[in-house]
């Protein structure tokens, strides 16, 4: 099963509505060729979904969602966000876990563009002290016949 | 036909592996079938940019999500809590957080102090060794001296507090309520062979580094060595008898589908709460038409999760995000009986650090807190990084209502039925639940937290998976004996979460393998006698 050409055309608009392009920012949106490219290939199990999320948005646009004119594309993508249910969220899913490991996305949050393994990050031990009050309290667990 | 084997265990996690090591000091022939397979460290998605994708699928910790060949499905619209796990060798602690309390010893007597649910036929002074044994193979991470508890000793030190342990740790102490640093199965120094903590993220999708005790890396290594056959990809359909009503061996299904009978003398079921007495109620003979070892019918009755809260809440100040294991911190103020309540028992608290990027994007967005469009990115940044919570894990008592079953239509890949999840709060969890959640606010609050949420329960934490194969010393109320053995069977044990008579108001999984060691060592030592 696999998103045909208007299928992948109305879901590139709806992650551009989603997550837009921000110059403050300085971050692409989720409709940017790299990261539209990641989504399509990243559907997977959520295919299903995502074309019953799309024949949805169709439906309420009246017609391709793509082929709209951007004020009913905004009114059609607040109505389906509205109406909410599984499908909706498993597109948004797919939509977001492209965007939020994309290189230039990520380096925007201040982090590194590396996976967690091997080189693991740092925890501040934090400050020990504060487990003094609990120290000092006797014990409260409930003995209990044998 | 195969060869006869001495001992056949079925299931190759937490209690599988604890029972094989343990056994082989007997010098048996001891072979384990696993429907599922090894995993290298490289399999794990922490190794790849797309960690948090595949926690959602391939590794997400719901088997029907999975859907791998090594997977049963599961029929679970009967319950408001999916279940959670993972099908290979380590069964369930390669996805486990890790948190790793034992029961208090008021968990073994909850009928006598509490008047509900049922005494344990054994006892914290019971277990208390094979408590001790476990720790010391798994490497457990933590602090002797906690109030809550006896007096216990773990190898290593606790995991680091970070910004999110002492934020909280602060609103706790302001409320005047106890906490204590989480015993954990995650090495905090070199450990045995296992290297330390590295701080990866969340331990929930298997770790890489081999820091956290799953029993791949654990109990199986040296059970192995000491000469334990584990057979891989084989997926048990039934037990079978003999004339003589004892268990005469385990009809499976090897890697090629092909099925086998593998005779053996003695055969443990380890394939946890759902998947053991799925095994029993298919196991039907002319002798036990309604499953093996049931003749109490208690067989998939008495089926407990622990229903969880989730209270999380926003800093202003930058928290540990995905830096570092889940555990963090605990607290059992509120985990012993206090009928003022309005419900019997209690919880655990267990502190949460953190979300990584995409989980904090998808959380956010399933909450209403992030937008679409232009307003999207100055609220996501206000979300991520700075989220920390908790969640409570409520003791759920055992009522035969709740129950798994074999579904007559859904059958997984070989033809065997499906297990089928028929699950009811009760009205004492659901009290506990909102009592949790606000005494949770009550603490996020202290903290600095705002925009509080929850969820209650946590729809996809059926992690914890007990009860359906009771233990007792009346046949007609449990289905094995204070030992492990089935009452109808002489030579069939259980050593898994089935064997659970009440649930405790922690994580079980420390409890199951010092149960699996204390049910080798019953076996060890009754071996000239063991079928009388
Ligand atoms: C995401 C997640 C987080 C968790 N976090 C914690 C935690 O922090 N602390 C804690 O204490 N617990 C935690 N748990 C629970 C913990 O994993 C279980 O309590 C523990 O693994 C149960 O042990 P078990 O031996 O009963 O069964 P399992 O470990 O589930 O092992 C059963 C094994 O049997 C195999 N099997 C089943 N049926 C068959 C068959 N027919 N033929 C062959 N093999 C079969 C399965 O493939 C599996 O490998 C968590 C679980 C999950 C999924």
């Amino acid at each position: 099963m696999s998103l045909s050409p208007d299928q992948q055309r109305s879901l590139r608009c709806i992650a551009g509505l989603m997550i837009p392009v921000s110059t403050a920012y300085q971050v692409p949106g989720a409709d940017d060729p790299v990261i539209f490219a990641d989504i399509l290939a990243s559907l997977g199990m959520d295919t299903a979904d995502t074309i019953k999320a799309l024949a949805a948005l169709d439906a309420i646009a009246g017609g391709v969602f793509a082929d709209q004119t951007a004020t009913a594309q905004n009114d059609a993508a607040a109505r389906l966000r509205d109406a909410g249910g599984p499908e909706v969220l498993s597109m948004g899913r797919v939509i977001l876990q492209c965007y939020y490991r994309d290189d230039r996305v990520v380096r925007s949050l201040n982090l590194e563009a590396r996976p967690p393994f091997p080189l693991g990050r740092t925890l501040a031990q934090g400050d020990w002290s504060l487990l003094d009050p609990v120290r000092a309290r006797p014990k409260f667990y409930r003995e209990a016949p044998e | 036909m195969l060869d006869p084997v001495d001992v056949l265990i079925i299931g190759a996690g937490a209690s599988g592996a604890a029972v094989a090591w343990s056994l082989t000091d007997t010098k048996m022939r001891i072979v384990c079938l696993e429907q599922g397979d090894w995993h290298k460290p490289t399999d794990y998605p922490a190794n790849g940019r797309d960690w948090e994708a595949r926690q959602l699928n391939d590794f997400s910790v719901s088997p029907n999500r999975r859907g791998r060949v090594q997977d049963y499905p599961i029929q679970e619209d009967d319950s408001p809590i999916k279940i959670a796990n993972f099908n290979g060798v380590g069964g369930g602690t390669v996805l486990y957080a890790g948190h790793y309390p034992r029961f208090h010893p008021s968990d073994f007597r909850v009928k006598s102090l509490d008047g509900v649910g049922d005494d344990w036929p054994i006892s914290y002074k019971t277990l208390e060794p094979y408590y001790a044994e476990n720790d010391r193979m798994t490497g457990v991470s933590g602090l002797a001296g906690d109030p809550a508890y006896p007096p216990k000793q773990p190898m290593m030190p606790p995991l680091p507090l970070g910004v999110s342990g002492a934020a909280l740790a602060k609103g706790l102490n302001s409320l005047g309520w106890h906490w204590w640093p989480s015993d954990s199965a995650i090495a905090t120094t070199d450990y045995e062979g296992r290297a330390k903590c590295i701080n990866l993220s969340h331990c929930t999708s298997g770790c890489a580094q081999g820091a956290k005790a799953s029993t791949d890396i654990t109990y199986w290594p040296q059970a192995i060595r000491a000469g334990v056959e584990l057979r891989t990809r084989c997926r048990v359909k039934e037990i079978t008898v003999n004339e003589q009503g004892m268990a005469s061996g385990a009809i499976y299904f090897d890697a090629d589908g092909k099925e086998v009978f593998q005779p053996a003398e003695v055969v443990i079921m380890a394939c946890n709460g759902v998947g053991t007495p799925r095994i029993l109620l298919n196991s039907k003979s002319e002798k036990f038409p309604n499953g093996i070892a049931n003749s109490s019918g208690l067989v998939g009755k008495n089926l407990m999760f622990h229903p969880y809260a989730q209270i999380y809440g926003y800093f202003d100040q930058e928290m540990d995000g995905y830096h570092g294991p889940n555990d963090c911190i605990w607290s059992q103020e509120f985990y012993e009986t206090n009928r003022d309540r309005g419900f019997l028992r209690g919880w655990t608290f267990e502190f949460t650090r953190g979300q990584g990027p995409v989980m904090a994007a998808v959380t956010g967005m399933a909450t209403n807190r992030l937008p679409w469009g232009e307003d999207h990115h100055r609220a996501y940044r206000r979300l991520y990084g700075h989220r920390a919570g908790m969640v409570a894990i409520c003791e759920d008592l055992p009522e035969e209502h709740n129950t798994v079953t074999l579904d007559p239509f859904l059958k997984d890949a070989h033809g065997i039925p499906a297990p089928k999840i028929t699950y009811k709060l009760s009205e004492n969890s659901r009290r506990m639940l909102d009592y949790a959640v606000e005494r949770g606010s009550d603490i996020l609050r202290a903290a600095g937290a705002h925009d509080v949420g929850f969820e209650k329960p946590l729809g996809h934490g059926g992690w914890h998976l007990m009860g359906t194969a009771r233990m007792g010393k009346d046949p007609t109320r449990s289905v094995v004996n204070e030992w492990g053995r089935s009452h109808d069977v002489k030579n069939l044990f259980v050593v898994d979460g089935s064997l659970f008579v009440t649930s405790a108001g922690v994580n079980p999984t420390c409890t199951i393998q010092a149960l699996a060691l204390y049910v080798a060592d019953s076996i060890k030592q009754r071996l000239a006698t063991l079928f009388d």
